[in-house]
C-alpha cells in the first residue's frame, strides 16, 4: 500500500513532476499486482485531497489542474476500472454571451471532483443545452452568463428544458450578475456564487455529502 | 507608423494624473491630459433582452441615463465629461441599434454643450464579436464586418473616440492563465496579439480618417483583467497577474503605433506604462468602478490618469438617483479632488499622486506593478527591445526582478505561498528561445490546432 500512498502523494504535490511521477508509480502499481480498482480509488482519493486544499487557498488553479492532468493520465494506463463519475454535467454559457473562462474553471472543478461533464461551450442556444442534456441523460445543466443583458437566455433556457420534459434535470446558474434571488425567480435549482464554490452547491443539489 | 524607441515620461514623478505630454483637444474644446483630470461616465442596461421589439425601450433607457447624468455635472458646475458607450453584443451585430443610440447620446452632450457650455466627448467602444466564432475569425466575416460598419457608423453618429477592448490571442491566452504559463501568456498576448491588434487597428486608422474622429486606444481587459480577477479569487498567484499586467502593455501598445493618440481605454490598467511610453493622455478606473468588478489599484489606478472612469454601471434606482447619476456625481468628486491638487502646484500633485501610490502599492504585486517607478522601468525595458517578442520577456523579466526588489526592500507584501512563483516564471521566461521565429515553431507544435487558426494572424 505504501505504493499507492506515493502514487497520492504525487497527485497531492501538483507540481511539475506529479505528471511522471503518478505514471511511474502506476506503472509501478500495475507491475506489482495491485488490484486496478484499487490504484484508481487512491486517484480518486488523492484528488479529494486536492479539492479540499484548493478549497482551502491551500494551491491555486494552475496546481489543481496539474494535479488533474496528473491523474487523468495515469487513469489510462489502468483501462476499464469500474470507477464510474459521480454525475453527469452540462455546461455552457447562454445565448447571446461569449464569456467563458467562469465556465472553463467550473467545467475544470467538476471534473476534477469526478463529475462527467459535457461543456457545450459559448453562446450556447436553449435547445443544444436540450439536447445535450438528453442525449447525455444528464444530472445537472450549468449555465453561466457575464452580462446582464443575457440573463433572460438563462430563464429561456430553463423555460426550454422544463418544456421538454426534463423535470428532473437540476439547473445550477452563475456569472457576475447573477444572485440567489435571481435563480430563485426564474426557476433555477441553484446558484454558484463563483467558480470555487461550485463543486459544493453540486454535491449539496445533488445530495452528495460535503 | 510611429514606433517608440524612447520613453515620452522618464521620470517618475511626471507620471502625474491630469497632464501628459501630449495632450488631445476633442470637438467641444476638452483638452484632455492638458492639466485637468476630467470624468469619464461608462453605463449599461438592466437585465432586459436586446432585440428589435425592445429597442424603443432601449433608447429611452439611454435617452434618461444621459439626460439624467449631464443635468447633474451642470449642477455640480462640471465644466467637462467623456461618455463612453461600450455597446452589446447584439448591437455591434446590428449596428444601426449602436448608431441609434450613438445619435441619441451625442445629440444630449451637444444640447449641454450649447445650453450650459458643458465640453464633452463621446467614446465608442463596439464588443469585439469576432470571438463568437470558435476558432475566433479575425479578419473576415460577419462579425468583421459588421464591427466595422459599427465603428463607423457611429463615428458619423457623433462619436468621437474610438476604442475596443479587442481580443485577439485570447483564445490561446484564457488557458495559459489558468494554467499560470507565462511563455504562452507571451505568445498570446505578444506574437498573436500584436499581429492581430496591428490588423485591426490600421483599420480604425482608415474609419478615423475618413470620419473626422481619434483612434484613442484598446485595452487587454479580457487578458489582463481576467488575470486580475482570477488573482482576487485566489485563483490564480497574484504576482502571475502582476507580470501579466506588464506584458499586455506590450500589446496594448501597438493601438499607438497604429496612430491611437488617447484617452487610452479607461479598464486597461496598463495605461501607466503606455503613458510613460506614448505621453498620450490615458483613461483609468478604479475605487469608482467598483460597482463594476472589485481590484486591488483602486487608488494607484488615479495616479496618472487623464480620465477617471467608472467602467460600468446598471442603469438601477440607488437612494441617490439612478446609478449612472450617482456615479458620475462621485467621478466629479473624485476628479475636483485631483484638480485642486494639480491647481495648487506640483508639490501638492506630488503629494497627492505619492499618496495615491503608497496607499495601494505595498499592498499588492499588482498594485507594485503600477507605481510611477514600476511603470517607467516597465516602460523602459519595453521600447529598448528589438521587437515585441522580445520586448513581452524583457517586460516580464523586469517586472519579476521589480517585485523581487519590492519584497527584499519591504516595500512590497508577496505572501509565503506566492513567492515560489517568482522562480518559476522567471525560469520559464528565461527558457524561451530568443528569436521569435523559433518561439513561433514551438507554441504551434504545442498548441491544440483545434483551438486558434495561425491564418488568422498572418502566420
Amino acid at each position: 500500500m505504501s505504493q499507492l500512498q506515493a502514487l497520492c502523494d504525487a497527485i497531492i504535490k501538483a507540481d511539475r513532476n506529479s505528471l511522471p511521477e503518478a505514471l511511474r508509480l502506476t506503472r509501478e502499481a500495475l507491475a506489482a499486482g495491485i488490484d486496478r480498482k484499487a490504484i484508481a480509488d487512491a486517484m480518486v482519493k488523492a484528488m479529494d485531497e486536492v479539492g479540499r486544499r484548493f478549497q482551502c487557498n491551500q494551491l491555486f488553479v494552475p496546481e489543481l489542474l496539474i494535479a488533474k492532468r496528473a491523474m487523468e493520465r495515469a487513469l489510462e494506463l489502468l483501462g476499464d476500472t469500474g470507477v464510474k463519475p459521480l454525475l453527469t454535467a452540462v455546461i455552457g454559457t447562454v445565448q447571446g454571451d461569449l464569456h467563458d473562462i467562469g465556465k472553463n474553471l467550473v467545467a475544470g472543478m467538476w471534473k476534477c471532483a469526478n463529475f462527467k461533464v459535457i461543456d457545450l461551450g459559448t453562446n450556447v442556444a436553449p435547445e443544444k443545452f436540450v439536447q445535450a442534456a438528453k442525449e447525455n441523460n444528464a444530472d445537472i445543466v450549468g449555465l453561466s452568463a457575464l452580462l446582464t443583458t443575457t440573463m433572460p437566455a438563462m430563464k429561456t433556457t430553463i423555460e426550454a428544458l422544463r418544456k421538454e420534459g426534463l423535470n428532473n434535470v437540476k439547473v445550477i446558474i452563475g456569472g457576475a450578475p447573477i444572485t440567489q434571488e435571481y435563480a430563485d425567480q426564474i426557476g433555477a435549482t441553484g446558484f454558484a456564487p463563483d467558480a470555487a464554490s461550485a463543486v459544493a452547491a453540486v454535491r449539496k443539489m445533488m445530495n452528495l455529502g460535503a | 507608423m510611429p514606433s517608440f524607441s524612447d520613453l515620452a515620461v522618464g521620470a517618475p514623478t511626471d507620471l502625474c494624473f491630469g497632464r501628459a505630454p501630449v495632450p488631445l483637444r476633442t470637438r467641444r474644446g476638452l483638452v484632455i491630459g492638458g492639466g485637468a483630470v476630467w470624468p469619464e461616465l461608462n453605463f449599461t442596461l438592466p437585465p432586459m433582452l436586446v432585440e428589435a421589439a425592445t429597442m424603443p425601450h432601449i433608447l429611452d433607457q439611454y435617452r434618461q441615463i444621459i439626460t439624467d447624468a449631464l443635468a447633474r455635472a451642470v449642477e455640480l458646475h462640471q465644466t467637462g465629461i467623456v461618455v463612453e458607450f461600450e455597446t452589446l453584443p447584439p448591437m455591434t451585430d446590428n449596428p444601426q441599434w449602436a448608431i441609434d443610440i450613438t445619435a441619441v447620446l451625442n445629440d444630449a452632450m451637444e444640447q449641454a454643450f450649447v445650453r450650459h457650455g458643458l465640453k464633452s466627448a463621446l467614446r465608442i467602444t463596439p464588443n469585439d464579436t469576432r470571438e463568437f466564432d470558435r476558432p475566433p475569425v479575425l479578419r473576415h466575416g460577419a462579425h468583421w464586418e459588421n464591427m466595422l460598419r459599427t465603428f463607423e457608423g457611429c463615428a458619423r453618429a457623433g462619436a468621437e473616440l474610438l476604442s475596443i477592448e479587442s481580443v485577439g490571442g485570447k483564445e490561446i491566452h484564457d488557458d495559459a492563465l489558468t494554467m499560470a504559463d507565462l511563455p504562452a501568456v507571451i505568445f498570446a498576448l505578444c506574437v498573436l496579439g500584436v499581429r492581430d491588434m496591428r490588423f485591426l487597428w490600421t483599420a480604425l486608422r482608415d474609419i478615423a480618417a475618413r470620419t473626422g474622429t481619434i483612434c484613442a486606444g484598446d485595452s487587454a481587459c479580457g487578458f489582463g483583467n481576467t488575470a486580475m480577477v482570477l488573482a482576487e479569487q485566489n485563483m490564480i498567484p497574484r504576482v502571475f497577474a502582476a507580470v501579466v499586467r506588464a506584458v499586455s502593455a506590450v500589446r496594448s501598445l501597438v493601438a499607438f503605433e497604429c496612430g491611437a493618440v488617447g484617452p487610452g481605454k479607461d479598464c486597461a490598467y496598463e495605461n501607466p506604462i503606455l503613458k510613460a511610453i506614448t505621453g498620450f493622455p490615458m483613461a483609468m478606473e478604479g475605487k469608482t468602478a467598483a460597482c463594476a468588478h472589485r481590484s486591488p489599484l483602486g487608488n494607484i489606478a488615479a495616479a496618472a490618469c487623464d480620465t477617471w472612469s467608472n467602467e460600468s454601471v446598471q442603469n438601477v434606482r440607488l437612494l441617490g438617483g439612478m446609478a449612472p447619476t450617482c456615479y458620475l456625481e462621485q467621478l466629479i468628486y473624485d476628479c475636483r479632488l485631483m484638480n485642486q491638487a494639480l491647481a495648487e502646484g506640483p508639490q501638492a500633485a506630488a503629494a497627492l499622486q505619492r499618496w495615491l501610490v503608497q496607499s495601494d502599492a505595498p499592498l499588492d504585486p499588482q498594485a507594485y506593478i503600477l507605481s510611477p517607478e514600476c511603470a517607467v522601468a516597465v516602460a523602459r525595458s519595453i521600447v529598448s527591445a528589438p521587437d515585441h517578442y522580445r520586448a513581452g520577456k524583457t517586460a516580464a523579466l523586469t517586472a519579476i526582478a521589480l517585485l523581487r526588489q519590492g519584497l527584499a526592500a519591504g516595500r512590497l507584501a508577496i505572501s509565503e505561498r506566492e513567492r515560489p512563483w517568482l522562480d518559476a516564471m522567471q525560469s520559464a521566461v528565461e527558457s524561451m528561445p530568443d528569436d521569435e521565429t523559433t518561439f513561433i515553431g514551438q507554441m504551434t507544435a504545442a498548441l491544440d490546432p483545434g483551438v486558434w487558426l495561425p491564418e488568422q494572424y498572418g502566420l
